[in-house]
This record gives C-alpha cells, structure tokens and sequence, in this order.
C-alpha cells in the first residue's frame, strides 16, 4: 500500500478549563492521499476544526495538550517537531484559508506587500521577481486587472476578491496539501460556487491534495471525494462521497443528510434530530450520539462503539446499525 | 384564509448617506419596494448581500424610518407624515426575530424576566397573569418551564432562539418579521427552529415576513417568495413557481449556485462578477452586467415588475412585451 501524504491516528486533542481537562477530539484518524480531496463535515463542537488546526499545531499551546496520536506528513511525525521544521511545512508544504478572509488580512499592508511576505520567508523572492510573481499568483486565482489590485488595500475588495487573495497567499509556494476550513461560509452564494470552482480548478492546475471542512453537507457533495462526518469530538463515518450520500450507515449521518432543507422539496415540515448537541464538558459515557438516537439500545450507552468497515471504503462507529445491515445484505 | 393584506408596502426607497473623505455619498438601499403580505402566510424575502432584505425588514417594524414611499401596517400607514402615530396604534402587532441568539438576549437578565419583559413594559397583566403568561409561552416554544430562574448562558444557540421567539409572541402579535432566523443555528438545529415557526403560524394564525438568504430554508416556510437584488424586487411569485420555474436570470442564477447535498447534480455553469456597488449602482437593470441575457436596452433602462403569469410578477426585460 503508497503511504498517504498525510495521516492521523488515534489523534486526541484537550483543551484546559476551570475544572481540568476537556476532550475536543477524541481519537480521531484519517488519511489525505496523494491528489485526494477529503471533507470533513460536522456541526459546532465536531472537532472538525480542531483536528485541522493540530496537523499544522496553530492551537492556543499553553491550554491544549495532545495526549495521544501521530501525525504523519510524507513519513514525518509533525507533533514532535517544532519551530523551523513546522515554519517551513506551514506554506510550502502544508497551506490553511479560513472563514473570514478579512481577519486573515493585515488593513494596513497592500495585498503585493502580504503575498510578497511569503515568497519572501518561503522562497526568498524579492523586489521585481517577487512583484512578478504577485502579479501572476492573483491572475491564477482570477483577480481581474491583476496588477493594479496587487496595489489595493483589503478594505477596498470584496469578501470574495479576499477569499481569492487568502488563496493566492496559500497556494504561493505550491503546497501539497491545502487545508480549507469553512472556506465559504463567509460568502453569499454566487460567490461561494465563484470560490469553489476555483479551488477545484487549482486543485488539478497544482496537483494539490486538499482537505476540506465544512459544515455544509451541499459543499461536501459537490466537492469532496471521499467525506469523515464527525460528531462531538469523533469521527462516526467515513466513505466515498456518492455512497456517503446514497447509503449513509450512522444514525447521525442519515438524521443530517435528512435535516439539510432541500431546493426541491414541499415536505410541509423539516425533518429532524431530535435533542441537542453535547456540550464539550458533558459525560456521555457510550456512544456520544446515544442520547439523541432513535435506534440506540443498552449496549450503545454502556461503552464507546469502535469504528468498523460496513464495505468498500465505508466505515463507521456504530456497531447496531452494521449488524442490522450486514443480515439484510448477508 | 385570504383576505385583505396585513401588510402593504409601495414604492419603498431608502437612501444612507455614507461619509468618506471626498464628502458625501448616497447609498441606495432600496429603490422603489413593492410586495403585500396576507394574513397567515409568509412572505420569504431572499437575496445576498447589499439585496435590502433586511433592510425593508426593519423600516417594516419601525425600527429605522423610509426615506419615501409607503408602508401600511393594518391600514397604518408607518412611513406617512404622521408615522410616529401610527407606528404607536400597531407597535403591540408587531415583533422581530433576528439571526443571532447569543446577541439578542441580555447575560444578566433571567429567561422569566426576559420573556416578560414586553409585557411588564405593556403593564397590561397583573403579577399572577405574567407568571402564567410566561409558563405558557414557554411550553409553547418547547422549552421547560423551569426555564425561568436560568439565564442564556445554560442554554443552546437553538433553545436561545427559542426564549426569543417566546419572548416575540408575549403580547400575542400577528406579524413577525424573522430576519435569518436560523442562520446561525446548526443544521440540525435549524431544522427544529423552522418547524416551531411553522407550528406557531399555525396555531396562532401569524403573518410572517421570512428574510434568508437561504433559499431552501425560504422554500420550506413560504408562501410566497420576492427575490431581491441590489435594492429592487426583481421577481415575486407563489413557492413552487420560483423554484420549478424561475423567470428572472438572477433568481435563476442563484438557484444554480446553491450546493445540493447529492453528489450526482450537475451544476450549471457560475454566474460570473459580484453584486454592484450600492454607491455607484450600474444603469438600467442592476443585474446587466453580470446577465448572460443582457441586450442593449437593459443597460439603460431599468425593467419594472410587471405581472408575467398568474400570481407572479418579475422585472426583466426578457418578459415585457
């Protein structure tokens, strides 16, 4: 088997409050391929930003430790190293865009000076080789009249013209790897498909592997190849994406897949999941999605389900639900 | 049940003036509105940012004043000379539901005190009555009742906005205008929210004005549906029909757009550009330069809604005859 670019395993990441130590992943594992596009999709408190975050250790560390897990970018361990080594990955190896572009940006630097400042630190590119080089990053990333914008202020340019600018930074020393975390939530949407149009085309112009992480299950299906749903700090799925959408397996993934208001629909009422999300500081003992479960049973709350395979590339964290499956099929 | 309209809005602009260093700017928010909302049905107003949803949705509660035009509030005219008046005789039918639940609601103020806070101001219910009131009004959204003594903190951005739209429905109005009301919410979360609104139409006979820019959470609780761009309507029509059949480029292009949850769409191609500047709006139809359709006649001269089949109304040049 190829060793993926990236992989994670058994990642558990806790945060510090008042009362000691909580758990925001927990035991989280998955594997970014050479040219794949992974989506992470989960709603507030998943994990899913977290786990992002811990691969290029942009966590707060003074309150988060990592007590269990590896890390692995091209057969290096990242959670042992630090500084210089995690300095050059970030960027040139490893890129991030984020939700809101206009806290990314720095107001009082011209776009050419923040793209500059990559090429600069990454490639040590300056003066007219780096102007050039600019220009040409925010031509890719379809900024019209390229070089007079290089001149612009943030303010001046759209949420959109921002986005594609925090893309340009982010694509600037040609990653391998482009972690995009909610990277259109931010956008009205005739910018949003603007956005990931071009992050599909980049992602074959470059031949970047990409991870994205939204919480938009419309995002996930028309971008992502192969989707890990998180729930409460875990992973309970993971499949190809049309089997993801076709045949989802854990009860939270069809209840989702279910509760997405569709364009086409004249249901006269929404369905539902039932209960709330858990908060990061409540025990649930068992299966975490127990609670709000419709086809949980004793053993589901007595001790955490383990993920398994149900077939080809599909995986999931509820061992009911694959049995009842496996004698329909079987 | 379908009568006289609870709400009639004509020819509705609203202007800011906007200061930079080169003086004064006008902003044009809203340039000449037109819709009705019937008793009992809702009204989705969809469009992205700049459209002037919200906007109309808050001259529509009085909360920032028309610049011209007319807004009538069961027969009260709210932006008249005489809309202070006015506004005060339909002030108690009216109430707002805004996006963020976290921002709506005070830290320090109990849920009790917060959901009767409309009604102490009203002063219209003894202690005993206000103490009922609040236990009902709390099962009616869904939340227990020992609610009262806790404060926003203990709860979830849903059962936030649930304590808001409680606290909206205190002096029983028959409008309420929700401004994204869901759209901060968790998808599995906003699904309960609009199933509650739903259920509250229907129990107590409410008129609502629904502002979203999402168009598959406008689809499950309208009627009907105005779709707005850079400050116009520029198509209104019942649900179904803007959604199995939508006339203008724009609300076509922005049906396109939405991401579908199905891995085997096949989208259209992107509309291209983004909305126009409200300080330098584009002549002629707003939408011209980024319509695939454009003629030379939409570049100077500004389409007006006119009706294009029953029940619906759009405002393109493509659809005058």
């Amino acid at each position: 088997m190829i060793m993926p670019l990236l992989s994670v395993r058994n990642l558990t990441v806790q945060f510090r409050v008042d009362s000691g130590w909580v758990t925001a992943v927990d035991d989280v594992s998955l594997d970014v391929g050479e040219g794949d596009c992974v989506g992470i999709v989960g709603e507030s408190g998943s994990g899913k930003s977290v786990t992002a975050l811990s691969i290029l250790q942009l966590h707060q560390r003074a309150t988060t430790r990592i007590p269990s897990g590896t890390i692995t970018y091209q057969g290096q361990d990242l959670l042992r190293e630090r500084g210089s080594t995690m300095r050059r990955i970030r960027g040139s190896e490893i890129a991030m865009i984020f939700q809101d572009p206009m806290s990314s940006l720095n107001p009082v630097l011209t776009i050419a000076d923040q793209i500059s400042e990559t090429l600069r630190q990454h490639q040590g590119l300056t003066g007219v080789a780096a102007r050039k080089r600019v220009v040409e990053l925010l031509g890719l990333v379809r900024i019209p009249d390229a070089t007079r914008r290089a001149d612009d202020y943030p303010h001046r340019l759209s949420g959109g013209m921002r986005q594609r600018v925090m893309i340009a930074m982010a694509i600037a020393c040609k990653p391998r790897l482009l972690i995009a975390d909610e990277p259109t939530t931010a956008l009205d949407v005739t910018i949003q498909a603007q956005i990931l149009e071009l992050l599909r085309d980049l992602r074959k112009e470059l031949k970047m592997s990409v991870m994205l992480i939204s919480h938009d299950l419309g995002v996930i299906a028309e971008f992502a190849q192969s989707v890990i749903v998180m729930y409460a700090g875990r992973v309970v799925e993971e499949a190809p994406v049309a089997q993801l959408f076709r045949r989802p397996v854990h009860p939270y993934t069809v209840g989702l897949i279910a509760a997405v208001p569709k364009l086409d629909s004249d249901a006269p009422r929404l369905a539902t999941i039932a209960g709330r999300i858990p908060g990061p500081q409540e025990i649930i003992v068992g299966c975490r999605f127990s609670p709000r479960c419709a086809l949980v049973q004793p053993r589901c709350r007595d001790e955490p389900p383990l993920m398994q395979p149900v077939s080809d590339g599909q995986s999931a964290r509820c061992p009911p639900r694959i049995l009842v499956l496996g004698e329909r099929h079987g | 049940m379908v009568d006289q309209p609870i709400v009639e809005v004509r020819d509705l602009k609203k202007t800011f003036a906007v200061k930079h260093a080169g003086g004064t700017s006008t902003l044009h928010a809203l340039s000449g509105v037109n819709f009705d909302i019937m008793r009992g049905e809702t009204l989705g107003l969809v469009g992205e940012s700049g459209s002037g949803k919200t906007t109309a949705g808050r001259i529509l509660v009085g909360l920032i004043p028309a610049s011209s035009g007319t807004v009538s509030l069961f027969g009260h005219d709210i932006a008249g000379a005489n809309g202070k008046a006015q506004l005060a005789a339909v002030r108690s039918r009216l109430q707002f539901v805004f996006q963020d639940p976290y921002a709506s609601l005070n830290p320090r103020m109990r849920i009790g005190s917060a959901i009767a806070e409309p009604i102490d101001i009203a002063g219209t219910h003894s202690r005993k009555d206000r103490n009922d009131r609040v236990a009902e009004l709390l099962e009616l959204v869904g939340l227990p009742r020992n609610s009262v003594e806790r404060y926003p903190h203990e709860f979830s951005g849903g059962q936030r906005q649930r304590i808001v739209i409680a606290r909206a429905l205190a002096l029983n109005p028959d409008f309420v205008v929700c401004d994204e009301p869901v759209s901060a919410l968790d998808v599995s979360m906003q699904a309960q929210i609009v199933n509650l609104l739903l259920d509250l139409q229907e129990r107590l006979g409410l008129s609502y004005l629904f502002i979203a820019h999402d168009l598959a959470v406008v689809r499950a609780v309208s009627t009907r549906v105005a779709v707005m761009y850079a400050g116009s309507i520029v198509e209104f029509a019942p649900k179904a029909k803007i959604y199995s059949d939508p006339q203008h480029p724009y609300s076509r292009a922005l049906l396109d757009a939405v991401p579908r949850a199905d891995p085997d769409f096949v989208r259209h191609p992107v509309v291209a550009g983004e909305v126009p500047s409200l300080l330098d709006p584009p002549p002629g139809c707003s939408f011209h330069p980024r319509c695939a359709y454009a003629m030379d006649r939409c570049r100077v001269e500004a389409p007006s809604l006119r009706e294009s089949g029953p029940g619906r109304h759009v405002a393109c040049h493509l659809f005058s005859a």
